[in-house]
């Protein structure tokens, strides 16, 4: 019941069909394989989800903020781990669509149109997590080229992406100023990749280290001009936390409560189904309701993002907000599916315990909760 | 999205001025004598909030239900206690203007000019708060008269209020054995009973309503004999959006106004408390509750005022604005008591006000406990 377009209604019918069909039967295999599930990306290339943002001429639908928070949504209901590969590879077309000169969209844009193209965006390092303002990973202008040299950690669908959208260190300006992002391909010398790590959820969506040693990167696939980095990064990167992480906690909180409903209509005890019980009833309305009010926030500040009219500084700490409430709601929705559930959904013969262990990455991942908490009180406190 | 109409801008505008200019100014005082703030009306009366949910043929704003939202947020973000005798006037007009005949709807308005404009929405009885199906107080025919005996309880307004809608049992057991009627406070056998003495929500003017073989003529009955349950059900339930559920949110968020501004002086005069993370992250949270509280509540009036959805995800949908706003108006008015300290707990500061009357609201317009049952219920189907 939030007003959508034709266009994203349908959108939404299809991702919804979809979810159904092809990728909730694999959800309990790709958590239990930890593999990278090829057949669904072969699935969201021929459906389009992977160039949405994309012009028309290059396969796309120049999708809007609310449409892709809609098929974000719509897969992370079934499967998060295969959602975000959708999420990481429009992060970086997105970022050439909007950040990125004309002469650079007739550059790469044609490298995407086959819709079948995976991309990451690479901003973390060993040292420098949420404090990303002092990453070290360096690129030397060198001729027509940049030399990379550095280490990135924790990237989603690293090393099965083709592109990458990596955060530099160009200038000699302090901190956030000399930073630069740049579109690097695989397979380039010198750019190869390191641990897979080993997590409690969101498996099957690899989370890879990255490491770039005199790796040399063409002038033309710097976006936003040199030092621009950082500007790219809080324009767009910030904003795309309202289809990333906020969409995807939200459609993981959808599918426990769904599951736990379901659950407690059916499940009887002392001869009768647990959902007469008002102890159960209880958690159920509050679990609706935070789920509800998450998506409430989540699509006023998509449509503030799709809209335009608010400034900047209104909608970046909204975002903030929804991607910090929504990974909390997800939490503690999937945290109360398991209780629900009892012993039977601390097993893995049920879905809940995984969306329990997805919900907790979601927290941590496109900013921890407690960096979205920092620019709130930024926000309000008017401090620099 | 939600997008606000130039009108809905407009009356949001005005309100908000009337709201810093006159409402905020006596909060204190009017906190402190419990008195009903007959000032209130008059700037309200001048302004047509009064009569905002009536039809424009009928002199009223014809707001919907965004708009009344708008409204109470602004005045509930100065004072909480401010829009109440809005929402029981209001509630009551609105369903008039739905379910009552055209010469009643006239007669009623005529007879609001000569007095207080006030109206209360008399469902609650002593001993049926939550469990108002059973209610007891009974209408018997009598010519071309009923008459009325029992008493209602926790009646918000009912201390001025020129006339009362009030649920009334004309049938059997239950549910649809009620009817409604508007009573007169003129009318003979009606008294205003014991004013209660509440913790907070002072100047509601929140009494007994007592009828004593009180006579009310049939004309005032509203809508058919016992089907008094659905007009309930159908138009007064769905009013909590804007009633609870926005005064909730407008308090909170006039706590956290006044909590931010606390912090910067703090800072501005050398305390180093805004640089502590702790607090930061209390007014984050505060934020995040408030903006969601918003966000539903605005979802929600969007969803009514455009009629597209079923009756059942609506109710769900004011249910949990309502209980959801309620919860978060409790807990971000107590923070910001903590975040204020000893001084946020003395009188005379805003803030201790506004946490004793957020607990109202988890209480009236249907306890969060009622909501719960119902979104759970609906859920469940």
């Amino acid at each position: 019941m939030i007003h959508f377009t034709e266009d994203q209604r349908m959108i939404q019918q299809m991702v919804r069909k979809l979810a159904k069909e092809k990728v909730a039967p694999r959800a309990a295999e790709i958590d239990e394989t930890d593999e990278f599930p090829w057949d669904l990306a072969k699935v969201f290339g021929e459906n389009g989800l992977l160039n949405l943002v994309l012009p028309e001429e290059y396969g796309g639908v120049n999708a809007d903020n609310t449409t892709l928070c809609i098929v974000i949504e719509e897969l992370s209901k079934v499967s998060p781990a295969s959602s975000l590969m959708v999420f990481t590879t429009q992060a970086l077309t997105n970022v050439l669509i909007r950040g990125g000169s004309e002469e650079q969209k007739k550059i790469f844009c044609p490298k995407f149109a086959s819709g079948d193209k995976i991309c990451a965006f690479v901003l973390t390092e060993p040292n420098y997590g949420s404090d990303a303002a002092s990453l070290q990973t360096k690129a030397v202008p060198d001729g027509d080229d940049y030399v990379m040299t550095g280490n990135k950690t924790f990237i989603t669908t690293g090393e099965v992406a083709d592109f990458y959208l990596v955060f530099a260190r160009t200038g000699p300006g302090e901190r956030a100023k000399g930073i630069s992002a740049f579109i690097v391909e695989k397979g380039i010398p010198g750019f190869t990749f390191g641990k897979k790590e080993k997590k409690m959820g969101l498996r099957g969506s690899p989370t890879v280290e990255l490491i770039f040693e005199d790796a040399r990167i063409p002038k033309k696939n710097l976006l936003g001009g040199e030092g621009g980095g950082w500007n790219i990064l809080t324009q767009y990167g910030n904003l795309m936390r309202i289809w990333g992480a906020a969409s995807v906690s939200l459609g993981i909180a959808e599918g426990a409560l769904e599951y736990a409903a379901g659950y407690a209509k059916e499940r009887v005890q002392f001869g009768k189904p647990i959902a007469t019980f008002q102890a159960i009833q209880f958690m159920l309305a509050d679990m609706a309701m935070l789920t509800e009010a998450a998506r409430s926030l989540n699509y006023r500040a998509s449509g503030m993002i799709d809209k335009g009219t608010e400034p900047f500084s209104k909608i970046e700490p909204m975002v903030s907000m929804a991607k910090c409430f929504t990974t909390d709601t997800a939490m503690k929705v999937t945290t109360d599916a398991v209780q629900i559930l009892g012993g039977y959904g601390y097993t893995k013969d049920y879905p809940v315990e995984r969306m329990m262990r997805d919900a907790k990455g979601v927290q941590i991942f496109d900013g921890t909760n407690q960096i979205q908490r920092m620019i709130i009180s930024r926000s309000l406190l008017g401090k620099s | 999205m939600v997008e606000f109409t130039e009108e809905q801008k407009r009356v949001r505008d005005t309100v908000r001025k009337i709201a810093e200019e006159k409402v905020a100014p006596r909060a204190a005082e009017i906190d402190e004598t419990d008195e009903f703030p007959l000032d209130y009306v008059d700037v309200y009366a001048k302004n047509g909030l009064l009569k905002a949910t009536l039809p424009k043929s009928s002199g009223g704003l014809d707001a919907d239900t965004m708009t009344l939202c708008l409204i109470v947020e602004e005045l509930a973000r100065a004072y909480a206690s401010a829009p109440q005798m809005l929402i029981t006037t209001g509630a009551v007009l609105q369903v008039l203007s739905k379910a009552a005949t055209t010469a009643q709807l006239q007669r009623f308005l005529k007879r609001l000019e000569k007095g207080t404009h006030i109206c209360s929405f008399a469902l609650t009885e002593a001993n049926y708060g939550s469990d108002a199906g059973n209610l007891q107080t009974r209408a018997v025919p009598d010519g071309d008269n009923y008459v009325v005996n029992g008493s209602k309880a926790f009646i918000t307004s009912g201390e001025v209020a020129e006339l009362n809608l009030v649920f009334v049992r004309t049938g059997g057991r239950g549910t649809k054995g009620i009817s409604v009627i508007v009573v007169d406070k003129n009318s003979h056998g009606f008294h205003v009973g014991n004013k209660e003495h509440k913790m907070g929500f002072a100047g509601t003017g929140t009494v007994e309503l007592i009828f004593d073989d009180v006579e009310v003529s049939k004309d005032n009955l509203i809508g058919k004999e016992n089907e008094g349950w659905r007009l309930l059900t159908n138009i007064a339930n769905m009013m909590r959006v804007w009633g609870a559920g926005s005064t909730a949110m407008g308090n909170a968020q006039g706590a956290l106004d006044d909590v931010v501004e606390y912090v910067r002086e703090e800072v501005q005069s050398g305390k180093p408390e805004v640089d502590f993370q702790a607090i930061q992250f209390m007014l984050a949270d505060m934020a995040i509750s408030v903006e969601t509280a918003r966000s539903l509540i605005y979802r929600t009036a969007y969803v009514m005022d455009r009629n597209g959805a079923s009756f059942k995800d609506v109710e769900t949908l004011v249910c949990m604005s309502k209980c959801y706003a309620a919860d978060v108006g409790m807990k971000v008015t107590s923070d910001a008591v903590q975040i204020v300290g000893g001084y946020g707990y003395t009188k005379g500061s805003s803030i201790e006000r506004r946490m004793r009357d957020a607990k109202s609201v988890q209480i009236y317009d249907g306890s969060n406990q009622i909501q719960r049952i119902v979104a759970a219920r609906n859920l469940l189907s």
